[in-house]
């Protein structure tokens, strides 16, 4: 039932491969992670701007994706992915068939899906900042991107921390869905081994403890990061 | 305008719509039964998380711990795949059930809400102070009567916002059902993109009734919300 042989590094066992997906599953949610951020800034930026036309579309953005389920978006941009960058390559005047890398259309699938809650995060923490440390900032002759780099975002940070910690968490456990695209992380590599061994319930169990680990760990390390960021308020 | 009515009702998308339509009570029935039972049971859950006998309180604590630590598509794995591999339980009476995929996406968005929820409740039932249960002492309440008519109502009232996000998200998560051949809304929009090649139609349909599924959900819970804190609705003049 249980098959602990089957578990060591080297050619006998499925050790060594889950290994490798455990740094792919790592790998993934750090990108997307990184790449999501950016996209929550971008998203933050439409909807704290005094434009309608942004502000719209950047809600239409977060309205639709959190209300979608995250296997849905990822069908979407997985099969219909390779459709819209050929058509954007046709408008550059590139005719042949494109075809992009499952690691690649994975980690914008679940940026977009980690933007969509990132972009909360960072939105509140904004919003949390005393908006008269900006007019002191003016008042001191700082200029734009000063008081963004020296006054604000420290602070924002330090309000977002918590809930990054949480989005970190949450775009982790998202990672497994990209196993449907063929990636080889740590689902992908759990169904091989699997149905190759016909033992299911012992990769299925190493699979649920390597989460786990990663979970716990990474969750530790965000809060070594809080107290370090909240040293002077306490 | 009959020219665009028709063109509108020949379009992939339309029928891709009709076809995805289909698989909503296929959802609609997952949702029926695991989201009633694991309100029920988050709430007794909750109740052993912060009871002082830390025989209950430490093996939920644990339980809540393994299950959020862990992705949902590995809990209906481990639950599909992995039971059926059990030899004791495909002998046992449990396989009538466990058979099937219904049954087990069930169980396993159960067992998943039940992790969260609790979670949700045990913040009400902590928030509540302690001056609004010694009242409820002095009058004389059981502890029973305490927790039905002064800890649960403060502390739901308190956690329905989160507890709608939480149900949203279990409307969300019904479709990773799909992924162990049973055929909801998502499994029937996979199964028309293998079909027709047409994979953006095909998922966007199912998404537009996600949407609207949860769109619902939040009217509903606003409703809730309206219903239940009646010293904060806006008097109308």
């Amino acid at each position: 039932m249980f098959k602990f042989d089957k578990l060591v590094f080297g050619d006998l066992g499925w050790g060594d491969e889950f290994l490798f997906a455990t740094l792919m599953t790592i790998t993934v949610s750090i990108l997307s992670m990184g790449l999501g951020l950016f996209l929550a800034i971008l998203t933050v930026w439409a909807k704290l701007i005094t434009n309608k036309i942004t502000r719209l579309i950047a809600n239409f953005y977060t309205t639709v994706v959190r209300g979608v389920p995250e296997l849905l978006v990822i069908y979407l941009i997985f099969f219909g992915g390779n459709t819209v960058v050929m058509s954007i390559a046709k408008l550059f005047g590139y005719n042949g068939y494109i075809e992009l890398n499952a690691l690649t259309i994975g980690t914008i699938a679940i940026a977009f899906i980690s933007a969509t809650y990132s972009s909360e995060v960072l939105r509140a923490a904004y919003l949390a900042v005393n908006k008269g440390q900006i007019e002191a900032a003016k008042a001191l002759g700082l200029n734009k991107f000063q008081i963004f780099f020296k006054v604000m975002g420290p602070q924002i940070l330090r309000h977002a921390l918590p809930g990054i910690g949480n989005v970190w968490q949450i775009t982790l456990k998202d990672t497994s869905l990209i196993s449907v695209t063929g990636l080889v992380e740590i689902m992908r590599q759990t169904r091989i081994a699997s149905n190759v061994e016909h033992s299911p319930l012992t990769f299925l169990v190493t699979a649920a403890l390597l989460y786990l680990f990663l979970t716990t760990f990474s969750g530790k390390f965000f809060k070594v990061l809080e107290l370090n960021y909240s040293k002077g308020y306490n | 305008m009959q020219n665009f009515l028709d063109y509108f009702n020949q379009s992939l998308l339309f029928r891709n719509f009709l076809e995805v339509l289909s698989g909503l009570d296929n959802t609609l029935l997952l949702l029926i039964i695991s989201l009633p039972i694991g309100f029920v049971l988050s709430l007794f859950f909750a109740l052993g998380r912060v009871s002082k006998y830390q025989f209950l309180s430490k093996p939920i604590a644990g339980y809540i711990f393994v299950v959020r630590g862990t992705p949902l598509l590995v809990q209906i794995y481990l639950i599909y795949f992995g039971l059926g591999s059990i030899e004791f339980i495909r002998e046992s009476f449990l396989w009538i059930l466990l058979k099937e995929p219904f049954w087990c996406g069930v169980l396993a968005l159960t067992i998943n809400t039940v992790a969260y929820g609790s979670e949700i409740f045990r913040g009400g039932i902590q928030s509540v102070t302690k001056g609004q249960i010694e009242s409820g002492l002095s009058l004389g309440f059981n502890k029973i009567t305490l927790l039905r008519k002064i800890i649960f109502p403060i502390a739901l009232r308190k956690v329905l916002p989160s507890y709608g996000n939480e149900l949203i998200l279990m409307v969300k998560a019904t479709s990773l059902v799909s992924l162990t051949t049973y055929m909801e809304m998502t499994g029937i929009a996979r199964k028309i993109m293998a079909k027709t090649f047409a994979p953006v139609e095909a998922f966007i349909a199912a998404g537009i009734l996600y949407l609207f599924l949860n769109f619902l959900m939040i009217q509903f819970v606003k409703y809730l919300e309206w219903k239940y804190n009646p010293h904060l609705r806006v008097e109308q003049s």
